[in-house]
């Protein structure tokens, strides 16, 4: 993968967060990590992808970077339910945005959501996926890119 | 009508119509439930996502269109290509916002689908 392509999810991230109520997001410097130990925290959104590129494009906070999240986008209801709606439009959005720089051969899937243990995201272990960190108010999380092509 | 099948996205729309500017008369979270709900309550705007499980958001504007040529639809996606948005022009939407959006850009575009 190039860094041509993860800017393209990068840029993704920084536009999302510009749209809530505190844009001071910050990218850390992305990094690989073996597909055998997955990068996860509370609660992950994934999406499938397919076409020129195939793997996977998730999500991944802790509830409470989520929280403040929902809170930041003006919704005042916290649940559980929602908790998991935001990861997976979270990694919709930064996925479908993708599509302007890769095209609408660029296929994604709608959102899958796990919760918890990193083990419960099943990734090609021939693979390593690179970790973007996302560092928001005084929250760490992360979008995750495993593709091939 | 408001269709997406995110919630949070369904509930952030309608709170953007705060100044009341529509009546939210239907909500869905796929193309199937929105097009028995545009059969029952006959929306005159529609805030349509595109990528849906059961039947998306393309498929469902061709289905609506056939129904009411007069409808006037609104995507509301995060597929940012321009291939897609013509496609939804082609299937008979009139406009189309990306995600992310604010809440002006989302009132501006209805306001701009109905003028």
């Amino acid at each position: 993968m190039t860094e041509d392509v993860l800017q393209v999810f990068i840029d993704g991230v920084v536009r999302f967060f510009q749209h809530t109520d505190d844009d001071s997001v910050k990218v850390g410097t992305p990094y690989l990590s073996e597909n055998s130990n997955p990068e996860a925290f509370d609660v992950t959104g994934i999406i499938g992808i397919s076409g020129p590129y195939r793997g996977c494009v998730y999500f991944t906070a802790p509830k409470i970077f989520v929280k403040h999240l929902l809170l930041s986008m003006g919704e005042q209801d916290t649940r559980k339910e929602y908790i998991a709606d935001l990861v997976g439009e979270v990694a919709n959005t930064i996925s479908g945005n993708a599509r302007k720089a890769f095209g609408h051969e660029f296929m994604i899937s709608v959102p899958v959501i796990v919760e918890g243990a990193p083990n419960s995201i099943n990734l090609p272990k021939h693979l390593l996926s690179y970790v973007i960190p996302i560092y928001w108010k005084t929250y760490h999380s992360a979008v995750v890119i495993c593709l091939e092509n | 009508m408001i269709v997406d099948d995110s919630n949070i996205i369904r509930r952030k729309i309608e709170r953007c119509n705060d100044h009341n500017v529509f009546f939210v008369v239907a909500r869905a979270s796929n193309g199937e439930e929105a097009f028995r709900q545009f059969q029952i309550h006959r929306p005159t705007v529609v805030t349509m996502d595109l990528t849906m499980p059961k039947m998306d958001g393309l498929d469902c504007i061709r289905k609506l269109v056939e129904l009411d040529q007069n409808v006037k639809i609104l995507v509301v996606s995060a597929l940012s290509d321009k291939a897609t948005g013509i496609q939804a022009l082609k299937n008979g939407a009139q406009g189309f916002l990306c995600k992310p959006f604010s809440d002006e850009q989302l009132v501006q575009a209805l306001l701009e689908l109905v003028n």
